[in-house]
């Protein structure tokens, strides 16, 4: 069983590993995907659809092939075919319909990127528009409800009579709390090099999350088998989900290079980012809490409004969270979809936890204040002894001990309950806090690991490194698993030739590849120990796969789990919050490299903290557009928006997870923050603002 | 065409570019400086930062004929040596993770102390509030900035 013993302090982050590729991202040289040297290269830019729904009638690409440097303009008309695939989204230039403002309807080739966009520019595009529907309700008439939601989740799920608990509950909360679209943007924007081989290979330097399912994707669309397809991702400039999947930029350089004959090279401007790579639902979701007196939870209903395009179904698992946070005999989840004239919406770091949190750590708020009750002490009250709806134990639980430990360290303590009474000067003064969780999973992956007779073990799968630090990490994790110093270590990832491995996403990405590691490493040492140690000239070599021990049902329910804390201090005459102090303490299984995982919870609690604040997809309702697409309009946070903001973590032993040991940190962060810090402006203000992100006009004549 | 003549990190190059061409494809696709990145289009990330004449722009807001007669130094040619004390600190501090947004924050980082050798936590957050970055939650990158004042960092 678990044992929590200390948090883990800041030596701990100063006697970890530098990053291994620390050197090449502060002096320039690591390579991202446009970056490669390729001979003869040529540029891409795409023409995106100006109506938001409709269908082409007409591509006049005359001024645009007469545009100096124009090589080609590729439209549904003459487009390659493409192959069939799950993800409509790729079927680009296929066809003539338009299912969403910003799709790409055509694209153009230039010997610079200069001339593809001028050409782009003079390419006249003509529809045939059709009335466009683009804006969320919970009573839109279409809305229906999806198979399931993602990644496989059942779409609702009942306990017990929550209604009648509900009426018969002594202290009822009753609330809408909204989210609105958000935006991943990592800091590469998506972007490839593709170059065809004179045997049919194709060459692609692209920017994802994880190579072995974009080279099956791209194999399957371009009529190819696997191995004639070559994805390299040496270094990714983030992706926060949005990179997990091939998305548009790879599917048209592969087109455009095949069209003309020559590599291409297609980075995707910001604005284009805004439509064509997914994005993050808006989200409409209802709490129903039924509460004793004491503020025991007798009733939990979630219903979650959200949508998608007309192209695809994507379901958002939104409420998932509420149903293994706290305990209630009676509860209920449910999800309704609507298809939308709209950009099908994908992954963004913690889909589902990240919007079911605020939803669900401000209504346990509101409930406290209901209740009478400190908000932690409400959450100790409803801690489920096992998963309250799979009624499997916990491999490790530790959300009270966060609490807990949080509590202390923020001096939550000494807090007065009252709203709207504490004054600094121009500012009101409060605090918050909210409850973090995210799943613990692992994937199947393969590793090859080798040693040579200089002792060396080099260590080859297809992880990627896309600022995590999985690069370091691993390293660590090898050298450990071999009983080797890192520098007699070897890892070789992001290349979809490799052993094939989880993509970095879902927080598994270092638990499924360290697994497979680990399982290598066991499996070369008991090689050499047959040996008795002695290694032949060209070495040995083991692949371990872990897809039997991952694929085997566990008896657990596995999460991660922490509590966010939150200072805010609100202008009384303006309405601007900010944000002084945010606290994270976390329970996350075991850490492999302090300072890189230090650095991926306060990321995240930082990305918690722009989405309360600040991310805002604002919709055109007249032309089915975003207000805002660009940097300039979309804000997220920037340096002057941040000032303390502290992760730690409790040390957890957890032995029902994987070979690691670790539950994975990359979406844990964000979990929880945007309530933490709506909490805390209502103690500060007396003002619940229940729709995200908390703006000045959301406050302001309010209070 | 416009010829134009540039200094890029200690090399003089003499070139004939469109005038629309921008300064930063101008450094990353005919000088070959590609260690500066694109990460917005409109000005608004700094990942593009370089030094023209000795002060921080945003490459993506300059045209390469602005450039002309110009000394441009991008975070391949910064370091006198091995390191520049900003890169060190970047490094010993982890302020970077994916490392997109690191060489614009870099050279803004040391425009910003040659103006200010000794900045408060405050003066740092604020001096570079238009480098955006995505993965650290700032963090470090101030703590980076801190290290390497206490080193000279503005040289």
């Amino acid at each position: 069983m678990n044992d929590v013993v200390r948090p883990v302090m800041q030596d701990a982050v100063a006697a970890a590993p530098t990053r291994v590729d620390g050197r090449d991202k502060v002096t320039g040289r690591a390579r991202y995907a446009v970056e490669h040297p390729v001979e003869d290269v040529v540029w891409a830019w795409p023409v995106t659809s100006t109506v938001a729904k409709g269908r082409v009638t007409e591509i006049d690409a005359s001024e645009a092939n007469g545009t100096e440097g124009v090589i080609a303009v590729l439209t549904h008309a003459n487009a390659p075919r493409l192959g069939e695939t799950d993800d409509a989204e790729l079927q680009l230039l296929q066809s003539d319909r338009v299912a969403y403002r910003g799709q790409v309807c055509a694209l153009v080739v230039g010997e610079t990127v200069e001339s593809a966009r001028a050409g782009a520019d003079a390419v006249r595009v003509r529809y045939d528009e059709a009335e466009h529907d683009v804006v969320l309700d919970a009573r839109h008439p279409a809305m229906f409800t999806p198979e399931k939601v993602n990644p496989g989740f059942p779409t609702d799920t009942s306990i017990g009579d929550p209604d009648t608990a509900f009426a018969v509950a002594a202290v009822q909360l009753d609330a809408t709390y909204t989210t609105p679209t958000e935006h991943n943007h990592a800091m590469e924007p998506h972007a490839t090099t593709a170059s065809w081989g004179a045997d049919g290979t194709l060459t692609l330097y692209d920017s994802n999350q994880g190579s072995t399912g974009v080279a099956r994707v791209m194999a399957d669309l371009f009529g190819l088998q696997v191995r004639a397809v070559h994805v390299i991702s040496e270094h990714v400039g983030g992706g926060f989900g949005s990179k997990g999947t091939p998305r548009p930029n790879i599917v048209l350089a592969a087109m455009a290079a095949q069209a003309v004959g020559r590599p291409v090279r297609l980075a995707l401007g910001r604005q284009h980012m805004f439509s064509l790579v997914g994005y993050r639902t808006p989200t409409i979701q209802r709490l129903r809490l039924g509460a004793t007196t004491d503020g025991v939870l007798r009733s939990l209903v979630h219903d979650v409004w959200e949508q998608t395009s007309t192209l695809d179904d994507f379901a958002e698992q939104t409420a998932v969270i509420s149903r293994m946070l706290y305990a209630a005999p009676a509860r209920r989840t449910t999800h309704r979809l609507v298809r939308l004239d709209v950009p099908t919406p994908s992954w963004m770091r913690a889909p589902g936890e990240a919007p079911g949190s605020f939803a669900l750590e401000s209504a346990m708020d509101e409930l406290a204040a209901a209740c009478d009750l400190d908000p932690v002490e409400l959450r100790v009250r409803n801690e489920p002894d096992v998963d309250p709806e799979s009624g499997k134990p916990f491999s490790s639980r530790n959300l009270v001990a966060c609490l807990r430990e949080g509590a202390r360290r923020f001096g939550w303590e000494q807090r007065d309950p009252t709203p709207g009474v504490r004054r600094d000067g121009r500012w009101l003064v409060g605090t918050g806090v909210a409850s973090s969780t995210y799943p613990a999973r692992t994937a199947p992956s393969q590793a090859r690991m080798s040693i040579g007779s200089d002792g060396v073990v080099t260590v080859e799968l297809n992880a990627v490194d896309i600022g995590t630090g999985s690069r370091t990490a691993l390293t660590q994790i090898a050298a450990e698993a071999m009983d080797l110093p890192t520098d007699r270590v070897r890892l070789r990832i992001g290349d979809s030739t490799l052993p094939p491995a989880m993509i970095a996403g879902g927080s598994m990405g270092l638990t499924s590849w360290g697994s497979a590691i680990v399982k290598g490493a066991r499996q070369l040492r008991e090689l050499v120990g047959r040996r008795d140690g002695a290694i032949p000239e060209d070495g040995l070599e083991v692949t371990a796969d872990t897809a039997e021990e991952v694929r085997a049902v566990s008896g657990y329910a596995r999460h991660a789990f922490g509590a966010q804390f939150c200072e805010v201090r609100v202008d009384a005459d303006t309405g601007e919050v900010r944000v002084p102090r945010l606290l994270g303490v976390f329970a996350v299984g075991r850490v492999i490299n302090a300072r890189t995982a230090r650095s991926q919870l306060v990321g995240g609690m930082t990305m918690g903290l722009s989405m309360a604040l600040h991310e805002e997809g604002v919709v055109d309702v007249q032309h089915g557009d975003n207000v805002n697409h660009d940097l300039a309009g979309y804000h997220i946070a920037a340096h002057a928006d941040v000032a303390d903001v502290d992760a730690m973590w409790l040390e957890e032993h957890d032995e029902h997870l994987n070979l690691v040991g670790a539950k994975g940190i990359g979406e844990i962060g964000i979990v929880g923050t945007a309530a933490a810090v709506a909490n805390a402006v209502h103690h500060a203000t007396g003002v619940r603002v229940r729709d995200l992100p908390i703006r000045v006009d959301r406050l302001l004549g309010r209070g | 065409m416009v010829r134009i003549q540039v200094t890029v990190d200690g090399q003089r190059c003499e070139d004939e570019v469109e005038p629309r061409l921008l300064l930063v494809h101008y450094l990353r696709e005919r000088v070959g400086k590609v260690g500066t990145p694109v990460g917005c289009d409109t000005s608004n990330c700094g990942a593009c930062t370089v030094q023209l004449d000795g002060r921080s722009v945003k490459s993506c807001a300059v045209l390469a004929v602005q450039a002309d007669g110009s000394e441009v130094t991008t975070i391949e040619g910064l370091a006198n040596g091995e390191w520049h004390p900003m890169q060190k600190a970047f490094k010993e501090c982890h302020a970077l993770q994916c490392g997109y947004c690191t060489p614009g924050m870099i050279m803004a980082a040391v425009d910003l102390l040659s103006n200010n050798p000794n900045p408060s936590e405050e003066e740092i957050r604020d001096g570079l509030e238009g480098n955006l970055c995505r993965c650290t939650g700032y963090h470090n990158i101030v703590k980076a900035v801190q290290m390497a004042a206490a080193e000279g960092g503005a040289r």
